[in-house]
């Protein structure tokens, strides 16, 4: 029971995927880099796989990187091509911790955003110059859902760095978006499976033909000497099941979802003295709904939704589970309190009338509440 | 009643949950995230964090955790740093307690529709007349109403603390019958903010400038020696004040730390007791007390209570006692009953 609105932090298993990864937590348990019978059944699982992944995001099949998560693609992109070429790395301020805090790591750039969350072209010109290696813009931002206009980071990175790699996070762009069209021009792009449909623990990193990288992680030399370590062919068989399903469905989930999510961000701007929506709804994925209560502090709200059964979230949380202030926000130049006021209501591919209703029921009066 | 209990990861926070649930109490846990620095001294921790959440998942109770550690740093941290740099010797867990477990936390508490906060302190919280009262904990020796003693009426009256009627051993006990992760934890003794490894000084060298100083002879005015720090010199201290080895009644004390005249004074034993002490900032659990009435005393956490009349601006002691440093909480008791407190001024 309750309304989950919490798609943008992971979402439930489409059934084609939990079907598809089945046999092979059972029978089909071979170690896909063996030469035996049993070991050629999970390698030809994972090839169909490869293949089925690579034509749903627009790559070739010996392009298609599996990991174990977004975030380790994400590394292996901005890592693998730092420790093969050095040079500097640049992102921007809005990213994913995934990227944000390996290109700090690699003592890189940070490219400021505007208000609506989009990334300053400006900015980003002045930030790129002929030593840089790789540059990294996601597709769509986790907090906000702003959609970021990848083809011109792209034609900008060829005129200013010709020699950079573009990488993009495209970990929040699956559902919502097409994404090998959008990402056509990218030499490097992240997904992760849980975030449509399949199960955690599994991602993929496509590196174009030509593009360089070292593996960050040494070993038996599986992915073509990228990515070491034994292949989860049962979560690689089901995150390519999730992509199908997902990329079948994308046009008619786009439309349903959108309809819901303007319901609801409509129905609480209404409902909520002083409510203020974050970022541009013309430019953000259909199941994000980011607004901000004045006066109210997230952290409560929160509890209070999810003893009334909105489950819902703000921000990230800590190795302790508290919350963080939004780097997302601060560098669209809200304030600590305005960020800490803010809520994220994100919607799937499985959300329905009821959770809208529930929601638009729930938080007018928990913020009422709040507000005392 | 809906309680909401403190849960720091501890034993006694642990057990005051168990016996929330066991008295049929709809309890929520939470855990407040304080101090993002680095210190392996106390609370807040990720183990300690987590240690709060299992023995929340034992007992079938919901856990949350609170991240204040904006207004802890604004609260508490600022503060602490800010009487150093004044020479004055701050109790951060009292303005902890006063602006974080029984403000910041009680009010969340409030707005989110709990009747009560507990916390595992060693103190009772007492309904006497229709007014609250807060007594010592059943163990004398881990009494803790000393830094519950800015509480008042307010905050008494939506405060359980359901292990001041037990002793640390029975609180212990209780947890092992309980099979709570938490039973054999050792205690946490420092302030949790600050690092047992670098102390005191390398927290606040970090955060402020330190002073070198002279130190003083009161009597004769004779420079005597000189330290490093004057902001890491409490009054009463004798060690670390220079000077050379001088041993046996001849041995020196910080009478006074003055910063502007980058001076500190010390003497002898007898110099360093006085017959009165300044207080500041005075907070009472249910009403000041009468001018001229007696009272029991404790200028520390685990100090003994010594006898002294309130004057209204302090304390007059029935027999002379060692200066108190400034910035130090005076607890005022009558009997085993919390009146009030102040600062030392």
């Amino acid at each position: 029971m309750g309304a989950y609105l919490d798609h943008a932090a992971t979402t439930p298993m489409r059934p084609e995927a939990v079907a598809a990864m089945l046999p092979f937590l059972t029978e089909r348990f071979g170690n896909p880099s063996g030469v035996h019978a049993v070991a050629r059944a999970a390698r030809r699982a994972m090839d169909d796989a490869r293949e089925s992944v690579a034509a749903d995001l627009g790559a070739r099949p010996a392009e298609v990187v599996f990991t174990g998560s977004g975030t380790e693609a994400d590394n292996l992109a901005l890592v693998g091509v730092h420790s093969r070429r050095g040079g500097a790395v640049v992102c921007t301020a809005v990213e994913h911790h995934a990227v944000l805090e390996t290109c700090r790591a690699l003592g890189g750039r940070v490219v400021p955003v505007r208000a609506d969350g989009q990334l300053d072209l400006d900015a980003l010109a002045d930030a790129l110059d002929p030593t840089v290696s790789v540059v990294s813009v996601m597709l769509a931002n986790n907090e906000v859902g702003t959609v970021q206009p990848l083809a011109e980071v792209v034609a900008l990175t060829r005129e200013r760095a010709p020699d950079a790699l573009v990488h993009t996070d495209a970990v929040q762009a699956v559902p919502w978006l097409d994404v090998a069209s959008l990402a056509g021009g990218a030499d490097l792009l992240a997904v992760s499976a849980h975030k449509f449909g399949g199960p955690k623990g599994v991602g993929a990193l496509v590196v174009r033909q030509g593009a360089q990288l070292d593996p960050i992680i040494h070993g038996g030399g599986q992915e073509r000497d990228r990515r070491s370590g034994t292949h989860n062919v049962a979560g690689i068989v089901a995150m390519a099941a999730a992509l199908r399903v997902t990329a079948a469905a994308r046009p008619e989930v786009v439309t349903s979802v959108g309809r819901l999510r303007d319901r609801l961000a409509d129905g609480l701007l209404a409902a909520v003295p002083g409510a203020q929506e974050t970022g541009s709804r013309q430019h953000k994925v259909a199941g994000n709904c980011h607004l901000r209560f004045p006066g109210v502090e997230s952290e409560a709200l929160l509890v209070l939704l999810d003893e009334a059964g909105v489950f819902a979230s703000a921000g990230s949380a800590c190795a302790s589970g508290a919350l963080e202030p939004s780097h997302v926000l601060v560098a669209m130049g809200l304030s600590a309190a305005e960020a800490g006021s803010s809520v994220r209501l994100s919607l799937g591919a499985g959300s329905t009338q009821g959770d809208v209703d529930l929601a638009l029921e729930v938080v007018p009066k928990a913020v009422a509440d709040l507000r005392g | 009643m809906r309680v909401l209990v403190a849960m720091s990861g501890g034993v006694d926070s642990s057990v005051a949950a168990a016996l929330l649930v066991e008295s049929g109490h709809e309890v929520v846990g939470a855990t407040m995230k304080l101090w993002g620095g680095a210190s392996d001294a106390g609370c807040c921790t990720v183990d300690d964090v987590e240690d709060a959440r299992r023995v929340a998942d034992q007992l079938g109770i919901a856990h949350r955790v609170f991240n204040f550690s904006e207004d802890f740093e604004a609260r508490v941290v600022d503060p602490y740093v800010a009487a150093h740099a004044a020479g004055a010797t701050p109790n951060p867990c009292i303005e902890c307690n006063r602006h974080l477990k029984f403000r910041r936390f009680l009010d969340r508490a409030v707005k989110l529709r709990f009747d009560a906060v507990a916390t595992g302190h060693h103190a009772r919280v007492v309904n006497e007349r229709g007014r609250w009262r807060l007594r010592r904990g059943a163990d004398r020796a881990k009494d803790q109403s000393y830094v519950l003693s800015v509480l008042g009426q307010d905050q008494l009256g939506r405060v359980l603390l359901p292990v001041g009627h037990l002793t640390k051993a029975e609180v212990r006990t209780r947890a092992a019958e309980l099979g709570l992760r938490t039973a054999a934890k050792p205690d946490s003794q420092e302030v949790c903010f600050i690092s047992a490894t670098g102390g005191r000084a390398a927290f606040l060298r970090e955060r402020l400038s330190l002073h070198a100083g002279r130190v003083v002879d009161a009597a004769s005015g004779a420079d005597v020696g000189s330290v490093d720090a004057l902001e890491l010199v409490t009054v009463g201290q004798r060690r670390g004040l220079g000077g050379g080895a001088t041993g046996g009644r001849s041995r020196r004390y910080a009478l006074s730390v003055d910063t502007g005249a980058s001076t500190v004074l010390v003497g002898s034993h007898d110099d360093l007791l006085t017959e009165q002490t300044a207080l500041r900032d005075l907070t009472w659990v249910d009403g000041a007390a009468h001018q001229g009435s007696a009272v029991l005393a404790q200028v520390s956490a685990h100090g003994s209570a010594v006898p002294a009349t309130f004057e209204g601006e302090g304390l007059r002691w029935s027999a002379p006692q060692r200066r108190v440093a400034p910035g130090q909480t005076v607890a005022l008791y009558d009997g085993d009953a919390v009146v009030g407190a102040g600062l030392a001024a």
